[in-house]
């Protein structure tokens, strides 16, 4: 499997931050800058991450499926997380989440047919004082209402 | 860097007190500020007068437990052979929590030049800052700024021409409450599941890598330089007795003017939430604050009169936590945040010891039911007796941190759940009902 020079060097950049034989330490970090250049954790990227860091496919795997931010089906090219735990709930979070199903005619985890939007229930992203709050892949947007999301989707479409 | 709420001017700033500076988190402006004086001043000190300075500030731990910071950097053991390590906890997952992510992002140099003050002191050469991976954002940011560090001799070798060197990396999460619990971040750190250790070995004695290693969070670490500067007695001072100066409290919910601010621990929460908060919105009254993190035991409003630190709070039966305070006015519904809660931790259980991932899991059902309408009155009851039964008897703390909230919710507000029982006719019938 090839990847980027820029993801390469990163990789080589993570295996000095361990110590001497612990380079397992850097999988976390490896899968989830590789899984954003792929697009999902496929056998083959877990395959390879094995073969670099010298651990089993299966160590791998068990490990992806611990992290909820680790997928193995892509998801839309835009990622939409609504929180709805208790800070952002209080001001809103479960209607705004209603709303973005209908709107986008799909439910939690799932990724529309055209591949534009996926979408997921969130649990507290950190942005409680500024609820309801809401992650567009990796960026926040704070305080949002459901005029705000309809705005921010629809310069994605 | 923007400010996503306007400070306060009753806030006491020791540690935000760049933040909404220009250029804050640049290494020209923390040492045009007064950066790095702290850690040049713990060259002519021994690590034993490094460690009593922060004992005397009465500094405890800013990521839940609030163990005192200065006592847990003495159980490292000295004169070890091979290294000690640090590492930064910056999982910030709590329910209720959004200020590691400011520390780190205006006042970076802060946060490590208080990691190399703890290096120093025990006899560190390495530290990773652990940052959950849904903040990829910070991790970029807080990776430029240690290219930065690196470039101008703030990091690696002869920092400073002092002739202490130190390593420090970013290492991102991917997704997981349970590892901010710090057994768990270890074994992520380690390229693993998030399944707690099993301790004693503490981590002072076996952490990272199984060596020696200082775990703290990020606020905890971003406080030291203020105290080795102008002293321990100065920042214990600014708090009540045995709970030594400043936090930050993310406040949260039905109040005008939500937003994280820095205020002495001690500080009246009425006062908190009324002066600096803005008071409750929409001219409302409060009916209960969980003041913080959703771990801990909920506050009615008659119950909030308190100072904010952690013995009282304690007195009060519940906790200071991770300072994420979310205030709730008279019209929420006390049941569906107890399911909410619930559905958190059930999601969150690592799976790994059963009173944990059954018991949030038949609390989850059983809350669900209630709210569903197809509750039976003796399901109230044993909500409140599964959680009970499940405090102390799990692997780690989480399960504690879902039945916490639970018994309180259940016994402070138990009306509610009655109401939502007594809409199902068959809420007193002997059936059996299963899942
Ligand atoms: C389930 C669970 C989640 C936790 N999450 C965090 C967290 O996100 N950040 C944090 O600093 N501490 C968290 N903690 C507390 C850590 O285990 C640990 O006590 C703390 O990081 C120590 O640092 P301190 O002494 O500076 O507070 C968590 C604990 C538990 C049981
Ligand atoms: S208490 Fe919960 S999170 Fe902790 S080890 Fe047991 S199952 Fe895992
Ligand atoms: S509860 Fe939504 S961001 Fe914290």
């Amino acid at each position: 499997m090839t990847f980027s020079p820029e993801l390469e060097a990163r990789f080589a950049d993570l295996l000095t931050h361990y110590p001497p034989g612990r380079q397992r330490g850097a999988l976390v970090p490896m899968l989830m800058y590789a899984q954003d250049e792929v697009g999902a954790v496929t056998p083959e990227l877990m395959a390879e991450l094995a073969k670099r860091l010298d651990v089993s496919v299966l160590q791998v795997d068990e490990v992806v499926g611990y992290y909820s931010m680790l997928h193995k089906k892509p998801q839309g090219k835009t990622h939409v997380q609504i929180c709805t735990n208790v800070a952002c709930m209080l001001r809103g979070g479960a209607e705004l989440y209603d709303h973005a199903c209908k709107k986008l005619g799909i439910g939690h985890k799932q990724t529309q047919a055209s591949g534009v939007f996926s979408l997921e229930e969130v649990e507290c992203i950190g942005a409680c004082s500024w609820a309801p709050a809401i992650q567009l892949n990796y960026t926040f947007h704070h305080e949002v209402t459901t005029d705000k999301l309809d705005q921010l989707l629809e310069g994605l479409q | 860097m923007k400010l996503y709420n306007p400070p306060s001017p009753l806030e006491t700033k020791v540690i935000s007190k760049r933040f909404g500076v220009e250029n804050s988190w640049r290494l020209d402006t923390y040492l045009a500020t007064g950066g790095f004086e702290a850690f040049k001043k713990t060259m002519e000190m021994s690590p034993d007068q490094i460690i009593d300075e922060v004992k005397a500030s009465s500094l405890r731990g800013r990521g839940g437990a609030g163990f005192p910071t200065g006592l847990k950097w003495s159980f490292v053991p000295k004169n070890v052979e091979g290294p000690t390590y640090i590492v930064v906890n910056g999982d910030e997952s709590e329910p209720g929590t959004c200020k590691d992510r400011l520390l780190i992002e205006h006042d970076p140099y802060q946060m490590i030049e208080g990691i190399l003050i703890a290096a120093r002191a025990v006899g560190a050469s390495k530290g990773w800052v652990y940052i959950r991976g849904e903040y990829r954002y910070l991790i970029d940011h807080l990776d430029s700024v240690l290219k930065e560090a690196y470039q101008r001799g703030y990091l690696g070798k002869n920092i400073a021409g002092t002739g202490f060197d130190f390593d420090l990396y970013s290492q991102t999460g991917a997704g997981a409450y349970e590892c901010g619990e710090e057994s768990a971040l270890l074994e992520s750190l380690e390229g693993k599941r998030g399944v707690p250790r099993i301790r004693p070995p503490f981590p002072a004695v076996s952490g990272a890598f199984q060596r020696p290693t200082v775990l703290n969070n990020v606020e905890t670490f971003s406080s030291v330089p203020e105290i080795i500067k102008n002293g321990g007695k100065w920042y214990a001072d600014l708090g009540t007795p045995k709970n030594g100066g400043t936090r930050m409290v993310c406040l949260a919910g039905h109040v005008n003017k939500p937003g994280v601010y820095e205020v002495p621990l001690g500080m009246n929460m009425m006062y908190f939430i009324n002066e600096i908060g803005g008071g409750m919105w929409k001219g409302k009254k409060m009916k209960a604050t969980i003041p913080g993190g959703s771990s801990c035991p909920i506050l009615r409003a008659d119950e909030c009169d308190i100072p904010m630190d952690y013995d009282s709070m304690a007195k009060a039966g519940t906790m200071l936590g991770s300072g994420g305070m979310m205030v709730m006015d008279e019209d929420t519904d006390m049941v569906k945040i107890a399911l909410r809660i619930m559905r958190f931790y059930k999601h969150e259980s690592c799976g790994w010891c059963i009173p944990c991932r059954e018991g949030t899991t038949w609390l989850q059902k059983m809350l669900a039911r209630i709210v569903d309408g197809n509750g039976a009155m003796r399901d109230v009851d044993m909500v409140g007796d599964l959680a009970k039964s499940m405090l102390g008897r799990t692997f780690c703390p989480l399960g504690d941190a879902a039945a916490m909230p639970t018994i309180s919710i259940v016994e402070k507000f138990r009306p509610e759940f009655e109401a939502y029982v007594a809409r199902n006719p068959f809420a007193n019938s002997e059936l059996v009902q299963v899942g």
